[in-house]
Order: C-alpha cells, then sequence, then structure tokens
C-alpha cells in the first residue's frame, strides 16, 4: 500500500517548501546559473551584437587580445585563421582600476574607522552627528553627486575657486589633468565612508569598556590601547569591511563614466575597468570580449578575497580577547 | 563633572561639527547654488548666495528631447514601487523557505545563495542582455523590474534569513497547533513579525533602484521611459561638456529630496540594513 513513487513522496514532502523556494531558484537558474555558463561560453567567441550569425569559436583569442601586450604580441591569428589585435587598452583599464582600489579601499576604511571612534564617544547629540556624517554616503553613489563632481573639480569649478581665494594659482582642471582624474573619483570614493563607519561603530561596540580600564591602570597610553585592544578585538570587523569594500571597489561605474563624459576620460586616465567593459560591449558591439572581461574581473575579485581570508589567520583574531 | 572634561567634550564638538560641515560642504554649495542664476554658480563658491532665483527649476525641468522632468519622476517612482513589491514578495518566500522550513536540498540551495551574494554581476550581464534582448525587452522597465520578482538581490534574502532567524520558534509551533501550515504560519506569524525586516528591505530596494544607473543605461533607450538617474546624464554631453550647469544642479538637487525625507524618516531601519548587509558605498 504505501509503495509510492519516488517522486510523489518527495513532492508530498518538500512540495510546499519549494513554491516558497521557486521565485528565487527560478531567478537563480534563469538569470544566473545559465547567463554565466552562455557567458564563459561566449568568452571563447567573437559574439558581435550586431551580427549573432557570424559567431564563431576563437578559443584564447578574447585572452591572448588581453594579455598579449604583456608579452609584447600586437597581432595574432585566431584558431579560426583570422588575424586578431592585441588590445591597446585593456592593461590601462586594469592598472587604473588597481590603482584606485589600492588606494581608495585602505584610506576610505582608515578614515571610517578613525570617524567611529571620534562618534563612539559619550556626547551629546552624537547620533545626529552620525546621521550628518552618513549624508555623502547616502548620496555619493547617484549621477547626481558625479554631475556635482565634475563641477567641483572643474578647471573653473568649485575647488579652484576656493583654492584661488587664498592665494593658489596656475590651478590646473583637476577631472580634465591625466594626472589628477583618478584622484579625484579616489576621494569621492573615500567621502563615501559612511557605511564602514556604521559597521565599525557597530564593532566598538562590543568591546568591554573594562579592557580600556585595566590598560590604562596599567599604564598605557591612547596609542598603545588602540593597537593592543582596538584594533585586535575590531579585526574581524575590519576583514569584513576590507572585503566588502574592494569587491565593490572593483566595480565601480557610475561616477566613472559620468565623470568621463561616458568614455575613459582624458588618455584614459579613468578608464576603470567595468566602464570599458560597458564600451566594448555596447558600444563596440564586442559582447564576446565583454564577456571574458567579466570572468578575468570575476576571478581577480574571486583569488584576492581568498587572499585577504588567507592572510587573515596571522591579522585577525577571533578568540574573546585573552 | 571636572573643568578639564568639560573643556575636552566642547573642543571634541566643535571638532566634530567643523568636519561635518567639510563633508556637508559639498552638497550644501550644490542646494544653494542651485537657486543661483546660471552665470553667477562657476565663481561664488559661498553658501549665502547673492541672488535668488528658480530659473534653474524651470529651465531643468523642462528634461530632454521634449519630456519633462515630471514624467522622469513618474518614472522613477513607479519603478521604485514595482521593485519594491517584487523585492518584499520574492525574497520574503525564499528568506521563510531557507529559515523556518525543512526540505531536501536546503543546505545546498542556501550556500548557493550565499554565493551569489559576493558574485560580481558583470559576470551575467552580457548574457542577460542577449536574453532580454529576445524577448523584445530592451527599451522598456521589463529587465530591470522582472528580476525583483525572482529575488535576485540576495542581500535581501539574507537580511530576511538572518531577521526570521531570530524570532521565537515557539510561535510558528503554536499557530501549527492551532492548525495553521506552512502557508499559515507564514501569512500569520512570519510576515507581521518581520516587518521592521521588511521596511528595511522596501527601504533600501527604493535607494538602490533610485539610484541604480547602469541598468537603466543599458535598457532604457527612448527618453519617455528615462528614470531621473538616467536623465541627469543627459546634462553631461558625450565630450563631458555641459551647457546648462544652473538646471543640471537643480535637478540634481531635487532628484534627491525622496532620498533624504526617507533617511530622516526611517533612520534605525538604516543601520540595521548596512549592519547585516555592509555593502554599498
Amino acid at each position: 500500500m504505501s509503495e509510492m513513487p519516488g517522486f510523489v513522496k518527495f513532492i508530498k514532502r518538500n512540495g510546499a517548501s519549494y513554491v516558497f523556494l521557486a521565485p528565487w531558484l527560478l531567478g537563480f537558474l534563469a538569470l544566473t546559473l545559465y547567463p554565466m555558463g552562455y557567458s564563459l561560453w561566449l568568452g571563447f567567441t567573437n559574439y558581435d551584437f550586431t551580427q549573432p550569425d557570424a559567431t564563431q569559436w576563437i578559443g584564447l583569442g578574447n585572452y591572448i587580445k588581453m594579455f598579449g601586450s604583456v608579452f609584447d604580441i600586437s597581432e595574432f591569428t585566431a584558431s579560426t585563421g583570422e588575424a586578431m589585435r592585441v588590445d591597446p587598452y585593456y592593461m590601462k583599464s586594469l592598472s587604473v582600476t588597481f590603482t584606485y582600489v589600492l588606494a581608495s579601499v585602505p584610506l576610505k576604511l582608515a578614515f571610517a574607522l578613525a570617524v567611529a571612534m571620534l562618534l563612539n564617544q559619550k556626547l551629546r547629540g552624537v547620533s545626529f552627528y552620525r546621521a550628518v556624517y552618513y549624508i555623502p554616503t547616502l548620496l555619493g553613489g547617484s549621477v547626481a553627486i558625479a554631475v556635482l563632481w565634475r563641477k567641483l573639480f572643474e578647471k573653473s569649478g568649485l575647488v579652484n575657486g576656493l583654492l584661488g581665494s587664498i592665494g593658489f594659482t596656475d590651478l590646473p582642471g583637476w577631472i580634465t589633468n591625466p594626472k589628477y582624474a583618478l584622484w579625484t573619483l579616489v576621494l569621492l570614493t573615500v567621502w563615501q565612508f559612511g557605511s564602514s563607519m556604521i559597521i565599525f561603530l557597530a564593532g566598538l561596540k562590543q568591546i568591554p569598556e573594562e579592557y580600556y580600564e585595566a590598560a590604562s591602570v596599567d599604564g598605557a597610553n591612547k596609542v598603545e590601547q588602540f593597537f593592543a585592544i582596538t584594533i585586535p578585538l575590531l579585526s574581524p570587523v575590519i576583514l569584513f569591511n576590507l572585503v566588502m569594500q574592494m569587491i565593490s571597489a572593483f566595480q565601480v561605474f557610475t561616477q566613472a563614466y559620468i565623470i568621463g563624459g561616458g568614455g575613459g576620460g582624458v588618455l584614459n586616465s579613468t578608464l576603470f575597468y567595468t566602464l570599458y567593459l560597458y564600451i566594448q560591449g555596447w558600444t563596440y558591439h564586442e559582447m564576446g570580449y565583454a564577456s571574458a572581461m567579466a570572468w578575468i574581473l570575476l576571478l581577480i575579485i574571486g583569488v584576492l578575497t581568498a587572499l585577504v581570508f588567507k592572510s587573515s589567520g596571522w591579522w585577525v583574531s577571533y578568540g574573546s580577547g585573552e | 563633572m571636572k573643568n578639564g572634561t568639560v573643556i575636552r567634550h566642547t573642543l571634541t564638538h566643535i571638532f566634530i561639527i567643523t568636519l561635518g560641515l567639510v563633508m556637508i560642504y559639498p552638497i550644501a554649495w550644490m542646494i544653494i547654488s542651485s537657486f543661483k542664476p546660471n552665470n553667477m554658480i562657476f565663481s561664488d563658491p559661498g553658501l549665502i548666495p547673492k541672488a535668488v532665483t528658480i530659473e534653474n527649476y524651470i529651465s531643468g525641468w523642462k528634461g530632454y528631447a521634449g519630456t519633462s522632468f515630471g514624467r522622469f519622476f513618474v518614472n522613477s517612482l513607479v519603478m521604485c514601487i514595482v521593485a519594491i513589491i517584487g523585492n518584499l514578495i520574492s525574497c520574503t518566500m525564499a528568506a521563510y523557505a531557507f529559515a523556518r522550513l525543512k526540505f531536501a536540498g536546503r543546505g545546498f540551495w542556501f550556500a548557493v545563495m550565499m554565493i551569489t551574494l559576493m558574485l560580481p554581476g558583470h559576470v551575467t550581464l552580457v548574457p542577460r542582455y542577449i536574453l532580454f534582448n529576445t524577448f523584445g525587452w530592451v527599451g522598456t522597465y521589463l529587465p530591470i523590474l522582472v528580476p525583483k520578482f525572482l529575488a535576485t538581490d540576495a542581500f535581501f534574502v539574507f537580511l530576511l534569513v538572518q531577521f526570521i532567524r531570530s524570532l521565537p520558534k515557539e510561535l510558528d509551533e503554536a499557530a501549527i497547533i492551532d492548525g495553521c501550515g506552512k502557508f499559515g504560519v507564514f501569512f500569520r506569524i512570519i510576515l507581521p513579525l518581520a516587518s521592521p525586516a521588511l521596511v528595511t528591505t522596501a527601504l533600501f530596494t527604493f535607494l538602490w533602484t533610485w539610484d541604480d544607473f547602469f541598468n537603466h543605461l543599458l535598457y532604457l533607450t527612448r527618453p519617455e521611459t528615462f528614470t531621473v538617474a538616467r536623465a541627469l546624464r543627459t546634462f553631461v554631453g558625450d565630450a563631458g561638456a555641459v551647457s546648462n550647469w544652473g538646471g543640471a544642479l537643480a535637478m540634481a538637487t531635487l532628484s534627491m529630496v525622496p532620498t533624504f525625507i526617507l533617511f530622516f524618516a526611517l533612520q534605525k531601519y538604516f543601520v540595521q540594513g548596512i549592519t547585516t548587509t555592509g555593502i554599498k558605498g
């Protein structure tokens, strides 16, 4: 009597649960898993959005196109017999992005921690201050602020107006000068330190007051307390912030797009990785190449995240603070 | 209180306020400049305008290609509301399944969901675009909104799972004894108790959809479908030149009003959202 077929049993037991899971599961399969497989395949083809029927398998062609310049290759023959040129801008976009990540993430975290400690004191109105310090983060990712940033750092912009009024002369156009353009974007990122600050504040609240009292009884000054108590006990939070900020820094797009006026800025000085990916895919319709670029980005983020987690063994302490 | 402490506190206040003013200055300048005559915006770094005008708002409101900002605001607002509905339905359903139901494959799917949390979206970008293009969806809101009904924002699933797990299980058990099924528990127990997390989800969905630019750039092709974020970009020419700075700053200021209102009205939900998801910004 109880010999029900396996799948009927499975549905009876799990059916209702899978009804709840269904939207997510469908989304995962159709909008994440399938596209990932598809883009992996596209990365090995010369898929052009305007002529998809002409798509051909070109093996590692797209990857040689990206990294060929490292090996002093400028032209090569793809597996289809077609001559391909190495991309002269790819390595530039990689170096722009790495410079940006390496500069903006540590600066942002340091600033966020400093402000978090400043606002972790028992002061009147401190929650109001926290809200005010969060405002740049609240608005900073928007097109509106990117437009504003262009205005601020133009040659005739507000920043030069202020610097001029205190006596500086011969000021550059920060956005249009390839030496400085990237740094205006770093500044824009550091300015949006609010989320990291709030997470640091939550972490700081977990550190028992007694540790500091005991340390000052033992004669440790503020700086020693910071390195002996605050940093070790906060290290899991630092790790979390570091990973999250790093992942999102690699993907920055809107600000670079607006400030570069839809391109990579003067001499490609702000040719961010995702911006270049967009230009390849949607301006040049080179979607096979754009897919290959996306996979390299995933690989870079994955490897760096793994390295950060690996390194955490010797700088993050999960103990209860012996 | 000792005298030294009073002085130290006062100095700390002064320091915090000064630093805060520096932080806020660009935004304050933008808001005030939007009320200055166009020819004075360039030269005047001050916060007190020498002349006040609303001409920037009138010229900016005209919008782009014959479509006014009124339309762009309605477009953005409708899009945000639909996105919120989609995320609330799909993410709470998935979160309830992960947090409370026992089913074959739960551990596996939960691990998969956690991986997608860290996955950079660019790997799926091109195929999604090709897929939506074959559906004929490019140029409509569907590529932006349909994913919301399929819980693709894993952050909210994670946030809701965390929240639902913290609710006392006894309530579910009591409801089951009273004859509730899985659906009854979901609608009568979980949803009402999870309302703080639902507010957080709605809030962040609004902000991220309102400020999203990349998807709007990809998928919205006709000016009459533009959102505010997409329309603001039209002030910046392709070479980066801006013809109507006054209008740009005026509309940029207006675009921030909804965000400001929500931020000050729902402040406590922000902290929860930021500390559990830790991302964005």
